[in-house]
């Protein structure tokens, strides 16, 4: 298959970038998207060019390190699939490739397709946890948990954070990613414990990062890779007005020596 | 936002009610009567004030929301968006301003003539707002704009009423379905009930 990429080139954050045109050729249709940017690469090199550099690190859609917004999806056309995941089986032979990296205001440009996603990082460390004492193993069913809450945190814990939510949401926001996390533990006994707190610093996190406003487009639920619902976004809000009306005060100790 | 949209959702079921007694063949008595009711009633009184201020919220929230989210994503892609999602939805903001331009139109024609702010037509009470309708819907280019400015409010409620739901957290897979059918239907009655209004002037009186 032969194809016409149209690839986003920026040396560096402070660099403004732009759209450079490539011609693939001899690429099999069952080679993985990233075997095809790998192929370019080597041409790339050969001409003693600097290779487009793109994030990946497990290939099997489990990490959350591939992203790419592959003619105007976040991952390609496929559905509920990671980049990692994508075969140029599901494009047209001759087809024009649209390829640039994911666009928030909280994800800057570190070179070419790559994104710094530290944001989301940011987000885990106000409340992504339960904190535990460490000690001995409880026993199994000390801490019962109904089947249908551990299906649905289950289901929320599928999110790897890779970031497709606020790529495709026309208002970069992360309420998506957020509400998996928070659905995820909140559903689960171990994680009832800090939910109040924890929804109220992490949507406070996401906020003060940048990330836009949900205006309930449902644009990330259509390409989370993962295929996180909203219904976990609804989940966050009810949490989050819970929070806000009834969560006790917590008590401010106050250390001296 | 979502709350006081909701709470608007109730006040234009209100509204038409009210306007579809226009429709009743009794010279505007019907209308008169509901009119003057809303007009004097303590309680309607107070109602209009908490109303303004829903108005005003959603629309300084709508405004505040809709900056931030235009600066969320400073660069934005070459290509342009071929993720499904429906159109309804990423045109609130814009569908929003139509309706609001209407709602200023329809304040100079009708509250601003109430309150005496502006002269009414010859020949018309400024509290006759029966023979006030007739005479506007009886401009054919008016009649026009307020099909159109309804159209794009049905579009507006189609996609807000169901999203209200979702954003106070009520989305569940035993109602989210009926809450979605509720609110494409709640649109059509809403948007097609204003509508009926001058097409019936226009055409069969
Ligand atoms: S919610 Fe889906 S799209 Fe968003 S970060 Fe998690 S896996 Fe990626
Ligand atoms: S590289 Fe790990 S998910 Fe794609």
């Amino acid at each position: 298959m032969i194809f016409t990429l149209k690839i986003w080139r920026q040396k560096n954050a402070s660099d403004n970038g732009g759209l450079v045109t490539y011609k693939v050729d001899d690429i099999s249709p069952d080679s993985s998207f990233f075997e095809m940017l790998d192929s370019l690469n080597q041409q790339l090199i050969a001409r003693g060019e600097d290779p487009v550099a793109f994030d990946h690190d497990c290939r099997e859609g489990i990490c959350g390190t591939c992203s790419l917004y592959i003619n105007g999806r976040p991952h390609g056309p496929l559905k509920g699939t990671t980049t990692c995941q994508l075969h140029m089986r599901s494009f047209r032979n001759g087809e024009t490739i649209f390829v640039e990296p994911w666009r928030c205001g909280a994800f800057p440009v570190v070179k070419d397709l790559i994104v710094d996603r530290s944001a989301f990082d940011r987000i885990i460390q106000a409340g992504g946890y339960v904190s535990v004492n460490s000690g001995g193993i409880p026993d199994a069913n000390t801490l019962p948990v109904p089947k249908p809450a551990a299906d649905a945190a289950f289901d929320a814990a599928a999110c790897i954070g890779c970031g497709a939510c606020v790529a495709s949401c026309p208002n970069a926001s992360a309420m998506l990613f957020v509400a998996a996390k928070v659905s995820h533990l909140a559903l689960l006994p171990q994680g009832r414990v800090e939910a109040e707190r924890r929804v109220q610093n992490m949507v406070a996190t996401m906020d003060s990062l940048g990330f836009g406003g949900c205006s309930n487009t449902y644009a990330c639920e259509a390409e989370c890779p993962k295929e996180i619902t909203i219904a976990n976004i609804a989940r966050m809000n009810r949490e989050f007005l819970a929070a806000k009306l009834f969560a006790e005060k917590e008590k401010q100790v106050s250390f001296s020596l | 936002m979502a709350l006081a949209g909701l709470f608007l959702v109730v006040f234009l079921l209100v509204h038409l009610g009210i306007n579809l007694m226009l429709l009743v063949d009794d010279g505007g008595h019907s209308f008169s009567v509901a009119a003057n009711f809303m007009a004097t009633n303590p309680v309607i009184r107070i109602m209009e004030v908490v109303l303004f201020g829903g108005f005003l919220l959603h629309m300084v929230f709508g405004v505040l929301v809709s900056i931030r989210n235009r600066f969320s994503r400073p660069v934005r892609y070459q290509h342009r968006s071929a993720t499904e999602t429906s159109p309804f939805s990423r045109y609130m903001f814009h569908s929003g301003i139509i309706v609001f331009i209407f709602l200023v139109l329809h304040f100079i024609d009708f509250y601003c003539i109430k309150i005496g702010l502006v002269a009414p037509p010859e020949g018309i009470d400024r509290h006759d707002f029966y023979h006030r309708t007739i005479v506007l819907f009886s401009d054919k280019g008016y009649a026009g704009i307020y099909l159109a400015c309804f159209l794009f409010l049905g579009i507006h409620l189609n996609h807000a009423f169901q999203a209200a739901f979702q954003t106070i957290g009520l989305n569940h897979n035993k109602y989210v379905e009926t809450i979605k059918t509720a609110s494409t239907l709640y649109a059509i009655v809403v948007a097609g009930g204003f509508m009926v209004i001058p097409v019936w002037f226009m055409f069969f009186r």
